[in-house]
C-alpha cells in the first residue's frame, strides 16, 4: 500500500453568492474503503460531492488524488481521474434498453455504426462484475428502481473507477433491495474500489462503513472509525446529545375510524385493516408487497375491485382524493417531488394547494393572500421548516423541508385520519424527529394514523400496532411486545400461522 | 440594468422599440396612431390571454383561429337574420359567446376525459370548426349585418376610448385577478406545474383543465365577435394567423410551454410588443413580406435572450 491516500480533501471551502456552503473541510479517503459521509440536509454533503466530481470548483483549498493536487474543471476531468458518481436522481433513459443505458455516452462503434454484439457483451460483463442479473434487452423504464440503480452503477464502473460516490443509493429502495445493494457495495470495496457513501440510514453505516465523516453546517466535524456508535454519530451530526427519536406515551385507542375489509385490486388480495382513533398503525413489508397501494386505495389513488372502505361508520363507495380529503383523510405521498409539490412554484403554494377552502383563506371566491401567507408561515414555524423563505421555488428546498411543506396540508383542514407513505425517506435526523413528533401529536389528539414504511426501526419505534404485508396480503398483525424486528422480518418471507 | 434584472428584458425591449420608432417616424407617437395600435392589438390580446390560461395548465389550444372563424360566420348569420334593432347586438354577442362555451367544453372534455393530447385534440377541432364555418358560409362572406352591430362593437367610444379597447382592458384586469386571486386560477398553476401532485392535494384536475379550455374559447369567440363587427361581415377566413401569434405573444411574455408558469401583465406586454412592431413597420412602409420575416427573427431573438438571461 502506498503512503498517499487515494483522495485527500484539504481545507476545501465553497462560497456561493450570499452563502458559505462548505468551510475548511479536510479528510481523506483510502483505497478500497467504504467511507460514509453523513450530515443533516444542508450540511454541505452535496456541495462536497459536486466538488469531488468536478461539477463545482472549490473556492479555496484543494483535492489531491494519489498525492497529486488536482483541479477538476469539468465532470469529464474527474471521470478521467477515476472518480465516478451515482446521484440520487438517476440518469436513465427509460425508452432505451438496459444494455444501451449501460453504454450511454460511450456506445461501442464498428465502422460508424453501433456494435450491438460488443455492447451486449460489455453490459453483461459489467453486470456480472456487480453480481447482478438483469435482462439486457429489457426497456430500462419497465424495471424497478433498484434495477435502474444497478444500471447506473454498472455504467459508472465502466473503464477504470477508483472512487465511486453513491448519493443516498437506498433512499427509494425497499429492505430487500437495499440489502442486495449493500452486498454489491461491499463487494466493490473488496475489489479495491473506494466508496464514498452518502446516506441518512444509520444501520447501513453500521453494517458496511469502515469509517464515517460527519459534516454539520458546512463544517467538517470528525472522521470516526469502527466500532460505530450511533449515538455518537447522531450527536456529531446535530451538535447536541440525541434524545431518543422514538418516544411516545401509552395511548388508549378509541372508536374505529377507518376499516378496510376484503380489499382486492391489481396488487392487493383480501386485505383487511382497522385503524382506531388515537393510535399509530404501522404497515411494513418489502418493496412491491402492496403496502403503498393499500394506503393509496384508501385515498382513491389506487383502483379497487373488491371489498369495502368504511370511514367513521360511513361506507365509501368510490373513494377519490378530493372526496377523502373532504371527509378528513389526508394522504402524504412517498415521492414528494412527483406527487407532493409543484417544484417550479413558490413553496407556500404547494403548502396550501387544495386546502384554500377548508383552511378558510377565501372570501367571496377570492383568495385572502395575506391570511394565506400568515397561515403558511405559522405552520412552517410549527414544523420548523427552514429556510422560512416560502416564496422560493419548492424544488430548491431540501428533502426534509419539502416533506414538511407537504405535511402542512394536514394542518390546514380538520383531518381525522392520516396516511403517511414513507414519511422519512431521504430526510435527515432532525427533520425525522419533527415528523415523528407530528405523528405523535396527531395520535394523542385522537386522530387515526397509518404509517407505511420500509424502515423497520421506524415501524417498530412509532407504531402501536403493525400489519406486515407480503405479496398483496396481510401476512401478520402484531401488537404490543410482539412488535419485534424478528417477528416482522419473518413475516416478510413466510405466511402467518393460521 | 436593475430594471432589466427585476422585470425581464421584454419591458426594456418594448420601450427601446417605441423610442426608435418615435425617432425615425414622428407620426408613431401621434395620439391617434397609439390608439390605433391599441385598437389593432385587442383581438390578439383576448386570444393570447386565453392561450396563456391553457398553457399554464400545460395544454395548448390550436383551435383559437378556427373558433374566431366559426364565431364570425355564426354571429354574422344570426344578426343578419335579426330585426336590426338594438337587441341584435345582444343576440350576436350571446350567440358568439355561447358558441365559445360549447367549443371550449368539447375541447376540454376530449382532453380531460379521453386523454387525447391537447395538441392533437385541438388540431382535430380546428379542422372540424373550419369545416363548419365553410359549410355555413358556403365559402363566401356573409353580408347584411345590421349597422348597429358594427356601430356599437367597433366604432363607438366611451370617454374617447374605443369600446373594443375598453372591453380588452376590463377583461385583462378580470383575467389577471382570476388567475392570481381565486382558487380556480391558483389551481391552474398547480395542475400545469405538477398534475399528479395537484390530484393528491385534492384538486379536481379534469374540471380545472376543462375550465381553462372554456375560458380560452370564449375569449377567442369574443375576439371573433369584435373582429366581425369591425370588418362588417362574417368570414370563414378570419383568424388563422392568431394561432401562432397567440402562442408567440404568451411565450414572449414568459409563459412556459410546459405549464405552471405565466403572468398576465407580461403577456399583455408580449401582445403590445408584436402590435407596436407591426404598426411601426407599417408606418415605415415595410412590405408585408419583409414584416413576416422580421417578426419571426425578432420573436426567436427575444425569447432566446430572455432564456439566456435566466440561465446567467
Amino acid at each position: 500500500m502506498t503512503a498517499n491516500p487515494l483522495v485527500a480533501i484539504r481545507n476545501v471551502s465553497k462560497k456561493f453568492p450570499g452563502v458559505t456552503a462548505l468551510s475548511d473541510v479536510s479528510f481523506e479517503i483510502r483505497r478500497g474503503e467504504i467511507h460514509a459521509l453523513m450530515g443533516e440536509n444542508g450540511a454541505g454533503k452535496s456541495t462536497l460531492i459536486k466538488i469531488l466530481c468536478g461539477v463545482h470548483k472549490a473556492t479555496t483549498g484543494s483535492v489531491a488524488l494519489d498525492g497529486a493536487e488536482t483541479v477538476f474543471d469539468r465532470p469529464q476531468d474527474a471521470e478521467k481521474g477515476g472518480i465516478r458518481t451515482v446521484f440520487q436522481e438517476l440518469n436513465i433513459v427509460p425508452q432505451l434498453s438496459v444494455a444501451e443505458n449501460i453504454s450511454l455516452g460511450s456506445l461501442p462503434l464498428k465502422s460508424g455504426l453501433v456494435d450491438r454484439k460488443k455492447m451486449l457483451e460489455r453490459a453483461a460483463d459489467a453486470l456480472s462484475g456487480l453480481g447482478a442479473d438483469l435482462p439486457l434487452e429489457a426497456r430500462a423504464g419497465d424495471l424497478p428502481r433498484s434495477s435502474q440503480q444497478l444500471i447506473e452503477i454498472a455504467r459508472a464502473l465502466m473503464g477504470e473507477a477508483r472512487l465511486l460516490i453513491l448519493d443516498e443509493p437506498t433512499a427509494s429502495l425497499g429492505e430487500n433491495e437495499s440489502r442486495q445493494l449493500l452486498n454489491i457495495v461491499t463487494g466493490l470495496a473488496r475489489r479495491g474500489v473506494a466508496i464514498l457513501y452518502v446516506t441518512h440510514r444509520m444501520h447501513e453505516v453500521e453494517a458496511i462503513a469502515d469509517r464515517v465523516s460527519v459534516l454539520r453546517d458546512g463544517k467538517f466535524i470528525e472522521t470516526l472509525g469502527a466500532p460505530m456508535d450511533e449515538a455518537v454519530i447522531v450527536e456529531r451530526m446535530i451538535g447536541r446529545p440525541a434524545s431518543s427519536l422514538y418516544q411516545h406515551s401509552r395511548r388508549d385507542p378509541g372508536r374505529e375510524l377507518l376499516a378496510v375489509s376484503g380489499l382486492g385490486s391489481a396488487t392487493l388480495r383480501d386485505v383487511s385493516m382497522s385503524v382506531r382513533a388515537g393510535e399509530v398503525v404501522g404497515v411494513a413489508g418489502l418493496l412491491g408487497c402492496g403496502k403503498s397501494d393499500l394506503a393509496r386505495a384508501c385515498f382513491g389513488l389506487h383502483p379497487i375491485q373488491d371489498g369495502g372502505i368504511e370511514l367513521d361508520g360511513e361506507q365509501i363507495a368510490k373513494p377519490s382524493p378530493a372526496g377523502m380529503l373532504e371527509r378528513g383523510v389526508v394522504y402524504y405521498p412517498s415521492d414528494r417531488r412527483t406527487e407532493g409539490l409543484v417544484l417550479g412554484r413558490p413553496l407556500f403554494e404547494s403548502m396550501t394547494m387544495g386546502s384554500h377552502r377548508p383552511a378558510q383563506i377565501t372570501r367571496k371566491g377570492f383568495l385572502r393572500t395575506q391570511k394565506e401567507s400568515e397561515l403558511a408561515h405559522s405552520i412552517a414555524a410549527e414544523l420548523d421548516l427552514r429556510p422560512m423563505q416560502l416564496d422560493r421555488a419548492s424544488g430548491k428546498f431540501s428533502g426534509g423541508n419539502q416533506q414538511k411543506a407537504v405535511l402542512a396540508r394536514g394542518r390546514l383542514r380538520l383531518a381525522k385520519v392520516h396516511l403517511f407513505d414513507e414519511p422519512t425517506v431521504g430526510i435527515d435526523v432532525g427533520a425525522k424527529a419533527d415528523v415523528y413528533r407530528l405523528i405523535d401529536n396527531y395520535a394523542d389528539a385522537g386522530h387515526g394514523v397509518v404509517v407505511i414504511s420500509s424502515d423497520l426501526t421506524e415501524i417498530i419505534g412509532i407504531s402501536d400496532r403493525v400489519y406486515v404485508m407480503r405479496e398483496g396480503r396481510i401476512a401478520a398483525h402484531l401488537a404490543g411486545s410482539d412488535i419485534t424486528e424478528e417477528n416482522i422480518a419473518r413475516s416478510f418471507f413466510t405466511a402467518a400461522p393460521a | 440594468m436593475q430594471f432589466i434584472l427585476t422585470t425581464g428584458l421584454l419591458p426594456a425591449l418594448l420601450i427601446l422599440m417605441c423610442v426608435v420608432f418615435a425617432m425615425v417616424e414622428p407620426r408613431f407617437v401621434d395620439g391617434s396612431n397609439l390608439l390605433n395600435v391599441a385598437r389593432q392589438s385587442v383581438f390578439l390580446l383576448l386570444i393570447a390571454m386565453g392561450q396563456m390560461i391553457v398553457l399554464i395548465n400545460a395544454q395548448l389550444d390550436l383551435s383559437v383561429g378556427a373558433t374566431v372563424a366559426l364565431t364570425s360566420v355564426v354571429v354574422a348569420s344570426v344578426t343578419a337574420a335579426s330585426s336590426g334593432g338594438p337587441e341584435s347586438v345582444l343576440l350576436g354577442l350571446g350567440a358568439g359567446l355561447l358558441l365559445g362555451v360549447v367549443i371550449g367544453l368539447l375541447n376540454g372534455c376530449i382532453v380531460a376525459f379521453w386523454k387525447v393530447p391537447s395538441f392533437m385534440a385541438t388540431l382535430g377541432s380546428t379542422s372540424v370548426l373550419t369545416g363548419l364555418a365553410l359549410i355555413i358560409s358556403k365559402g363566401a362572406p356573409i353580408i347584411g349585418l345590421p349597422m348597429i352591430f358594427s356601430d356599437v362593437l367597433a366604432t363607438s367610444s366611451v370617454l374617447g376610448i374605443p369600446v373594443p379597447v375598453l372591453l380588452g382592458v376590463v377583461i385583462a384586469v378580470g383575467i389577471g385577478v382570476f388567475m392570481s386571486r381565486t382558487v380556480p386560477g391558483r389551481n391552474m398553476y398547480a395542475v400545469g406545474g405538477n398534475r399528479a401532485a395537484a390530484l393528491v392535494a385534492g384538486i379536481d384536475v379534469k374540471k380545472t383543465v376543462i375550465l381553462a379550455f372554456v375560458l380560452c374559447s370564449v375569449l377567442a369567440s369574443l375576439a371573433g365577435i369584435l373582429l366581425t363587427a369591425r370588418v362588417g361581415s362574417g368570414e370563414a377566413s378570419l383568424g388563422a394567423s392568431f394561432v401562432m401569434l397567440s402562442i408567440a405573444a404568451a411565450v414572449l411574455g414568459g409563459t412556459s410551454l410546459f405549464g405552471g408558469e405565466g403572468v398576465l401583465w407580461r403577456v399583455v406586454l408580449g401582445v403590445l410588443f408584436l402590435g407596436v412592431l407591426s404598426n411601426g413597420m407599417n408606418l415605415l412602409h415595410v412590405s408585408s413580406y419583409i414584416q413576416e420575416l422580421v417578426i419571426g427573427i425578432v420573436l426567436i431573438a427575444a425569447v432566446a435572450a430572455e432564456r439566456l438571461k435566466r440561465v446567467a
